[in-house]
């Protein structure tokens, strides 16, 4: 396919479209709720309305806000249904050609929808996930079209360098940098990775654009390929994510049968072939060297870094792991311009991130915003605060993050200011907590989740997640002493300063976040110290 | 090759580029501990014990993997990782039931002798006591899961020097354990030549030949290292 055949494919499939279309989320959120029978419903509707001329209907990614759904859309621009059944189909179809509904609508106008910038969200809940052609209609493998004809790998690199894009997985280590590190190792059969192994509880963002906007991420993935002289490319995706699996399935067959991926994609002399690999339930292979050991089909265990995979991969060959988001903005750095990319965000952190608003909030949902937007607006504002009470905190990052009081709502969301607070950016994730909210609880929860997913390698993370799990539950229950908290408190660093990943590394951080914060209702569950109840508490040096 | 200078502990030493710091410091009889590492056979890293400090790391690097380069200065017994050895071996002694007094490796145990040697003299945290099998079902040897500290020693020498790979790991987190095949019992585990040498090479009372009594469970860690020199180099020896 060659670009005039692009273009007609686009004006073809967007000539077909009808002056109406009901757009009605198909992403795991909504279909939870029902959507699937919305949308049969639906299609009957125009059907028997003898309508089928004038409006389609339309099973589209995500629409945002997951905790209205199902969410039904008429586009162009016409209103947002929220919390649809079945029985309501017909009437929506009668909106569709001017009749007025019978369903509640969402004030589009809300903060929740105004203030978001989409980037890696611009075409889901636009287009139907399921269709490549949709994709095209949009502006779908323009940008690696371009890359392919008009660019050379260094530029492309270039590019992504200038845009300041940082890793959406949660380190925020620079993309452009890694691109360029993989493209100069010796040339050679190198790989390309997107970790699609979301496991954070909480975090559905790149759930939510598999789903959605499968082609985007299979278009950064060819770009990356070409930039940095890759033939193969992976998406290794977690099995708790078979609707991604089976829409990312059939792109790739889509993209290969057009020739957009595969043997000389796009009648260049650029080969790009992407596989699925699915995970088998292990939160420890979302790190990037248990991830690529899962590849190639052993246990999925991290291995000591350097080297990285940028150096030594996959089969030992130089690898280029990505973040789902971070594939997902490429396309349209490309298209739009590094400049313009580099214009959203704050100094340090550029473009968008999309956050998984979740927890006591109002309105739960996938938003993404520009970088440097506060907490306060975020979860206040957009998310509308929580229902009857006050926020107490935020959670971001997961079980690697921690928890950043009500105080500090004010602060900006970008990979600095979060770090400062003791918590990350993670891969977005933000789960907002009330005041009902036990923080002793909240710092067992994440533990109990980190000692489960321990790959049992290293010693600290093995055994230590198990001991700072049991200390906490004793504080939890009102059974522990100030020995034991000291005795967590000498866990803490101990265990993220010699554990083997990032998974034991990180481990303790919900637990150092509430102690930071919430210290007293740590001190307000212990016992005092009687001659029968506390083990006389030990110097910290023996010997 | 080219050769580099570095300091540990104030010593400075040289070094051929590529060795490890595990390896440099040995050679200038500096003592670094270590639990998963074993002559001969690829490193696990997974001891943590033989983490130092690297000036201008903010991380703890692993010895046993972490390459000399010029210039380096190492540290390798600063109050802080004397502190956290000390703990890490607490985790080991809590995660299993580690009774030396009847374990047939008393005295010529590494965990035990690192213990000592590391000064960690009493153990704070509670101890998990899990319940754990003995598989005695293989005609010469044994393996006593509440002695194994998941070194995978035995996994590498199987792997690695014999080539039978019998030795794997199985389950996650505080449930792993070393099994032999597909988890069967290790007398069923068809693929074991009976060798002997993961017996050799585990560092504590976890893997012993039967009719082995209290401290009677000699091991010849050596000797793998050995074999391992013989046929790379050809040199018969030791």
């Amino acid at each position: 396919m060659d670009r005039s055949e692009l273009n007609d494919l686009a004006q073809r499939e967007r000539a077909s479209w009808k002056p109406a279309r009901l757009h009605c989320c198909t992403a795991s959120g909504c279909l939870a709720t029902g959507a699937e029978g919305v949308f049969k419903a639906m299609k009957q509707a125009i059907t028997d309305k003898g309508l089928t001329d004038r409006v389609q209907a339309v099973g589209v990614g995500c629409l945002g806000l997951c905790g209205r759904g199902p969410l039904v859309q008429l586009a162009p621009q016409g209103p947002l249904f929220e919390q649809v059944s079945a029985e309501q189909a017909p009437s929506m179809v009668g909106a569709a050609v001017g009749e007025s509904p019978h369903a509640a609508i969402l004030d589009t106008a809300h903060p929740f929808f105004s203030s978001q910038l989409k980037i890696v969200c611009e075409t889901s809940g636009e287009i139907d996930s399921e269709r490549i052609e949709e994709y095209l209609a949009l502006g779908g493998y323009r940008a690696l079209h371009m890359a392919l004809t008009e660019m050379t790998p260094a530029e492309v690199v270039q590019t992504i360098s200038q845009s300041g894009l940082r890793g959406r997985g949660g380190a925020g280590y620079p993309t452009g940098l890694k691109w360029a590190t993989v493209a100069k190792m010796p040339p050679g059969p190198k790989y390309v990775v997107c970790n699609g192994d979301e496991g954070d509880p909480g975090a559905f963002m790149d759930r939510s654009v598999m789903e959605s906007d499968p082609h985007r991420v299979l278009e950064g993935m060819a770009i990356a390929g070409y930039a940095v002289g890759a033939t193969q490319g992976f998406i290794y995706v977690r099995a708790e994510y078979p609707l991604a699996v089976e829409r990312l399935r059939k792109a790739i067959n889509q993209a290969k049968k057009l020739g957009v991926l595969g043997s000389g994609v796009f009648e260049t002399p650029f080969d790009f072939r992407v596989d699925v690999r699915i995970g088998a339930g292990a939160f420890v292979c979302g790190e990037e060297t248990a991830l690529m050991a899962s590849i190639e089909g052993r246990r999925g265990s991290p291995r000591p870094r350097p080297p990285y995979p940028a150096e030594m991969g996959l089969w030992d060959r130089p690898t280029l792991i990505n973040n789902v988001e971070t594939f997902a903005n490429v396309p349209t750095i490309l298209r739009k311009g590094a400049d313009w990319f580099a214009s959203i965000g704050t100094e340090k952190s550029k473009g968008t991130k999309v956050f998984s608003l979740t927890g006591k909030v109002r309105n739960t949902g996938l938003v993404e915003v520009p970088m440097g937007t506060s907490l306060r607006h975020i979860v206040e504002v957009m998310g509308g605060g929580v229902e009857g009470g006050s926020v107490k905190a935020v959670q971001t990052g997961g079980p690697s993050g921690g928890c950043i009081p009500a105080e500090f709502l004010d602060t900006s969301v970008d990979y600095e200011s979060l770090a400062q607070l003791g918590s990350i950016m993670g891969s977005g994730g933000m789960i907002v907590m009330d005041q009902t909210t036990n923080m002793v609880e909240v710092a067992r929860f994440f533990m109990e989740f980190c000692m489960d997913e321990s790959c049992g390698k290293c010693i600290p993370c093995r055994v230590g997640t198990v001991q700072m799990h049991r200390l906490l539950s004793k504080i939890a229950e009102g059974k522990a002493t100030s020995t034991d908290l000291a005795l967590l408190e000498q866990l803490v660093p101990m265990v993220s300063e010699t554990s083997l990943c990032g998974l034991g590394q990180t481990a303790p951080n919900p637990v150092k976040s509430t102690l930071r914060y919430f210290r007293h209702e740590y001190e307000e569950r212990l016992r005092p110290m009687t001659s029968t109840n506390g083990r006389v508490p030990l110097p910290l040096r023996l010997a | 090759m080219s050769v580099v200078t570095l300091t540990i502990d104030e010593k400075i030493v040289s070094a051929q580029e590529g060795q490890t710091l595990l390896d440099v410091a040995r050679e200038n009889a500096i003592d670094i501990p270590t639990l998963c590492h074993l002559d001969g056979v690829s490193e696990a890293a997974a001891c943590r014990l033989c983490l130092v400090e690297v000036v201008g790391t903010s991380r703890l690097l692993p010895a046993c993997v972490t390459r000399a380069a010029e210039g380096m200065v190492v540290h390798t017994t600063t109050p802080k990782l004397v502190e956290y050895r000390r703990m890490i071996l607490e985790l080991f002694f809590t995660e299993r039931n580690h009774v030396c007094s009847v374990c047939v490796a008393n005295s010529a145990c590494e965990l035990q002798a690192l213990a000592a040697s590391q000064g960690m003299i009493h153990v704070r945290l509670d101890y998990l006591h899990p319940h754990l099998p003995v598989d005695t079902s293989h005609q010469q040897f044994g393996i006593d899961h509440n002695r194994c500290i998941l070194c995978t020693r035995c996994v590498r020498a199987c792997d690695e020097i014999e080539g039978a790979h019998t030795w794997d790991v199985a389950g996650r987190g505080i449930h792993s354990r070393v099994i032999t095949d597909l988890a069967q019992p290790w007398g069923e585990a068809t693929s074991c030549t009976s060798c002997g040498k993961c017996v050799q090479a585990c560092p504590t009372g976890a893997l012993f030949r039967q009719g082995s009594t209290v401290a009677e469970m000699q091991k010849d860690r050596e000797q793998l290292a050995f074999l391992v020199r013989a046929r790379k180099e050809k040199q018969w020896i030791s």
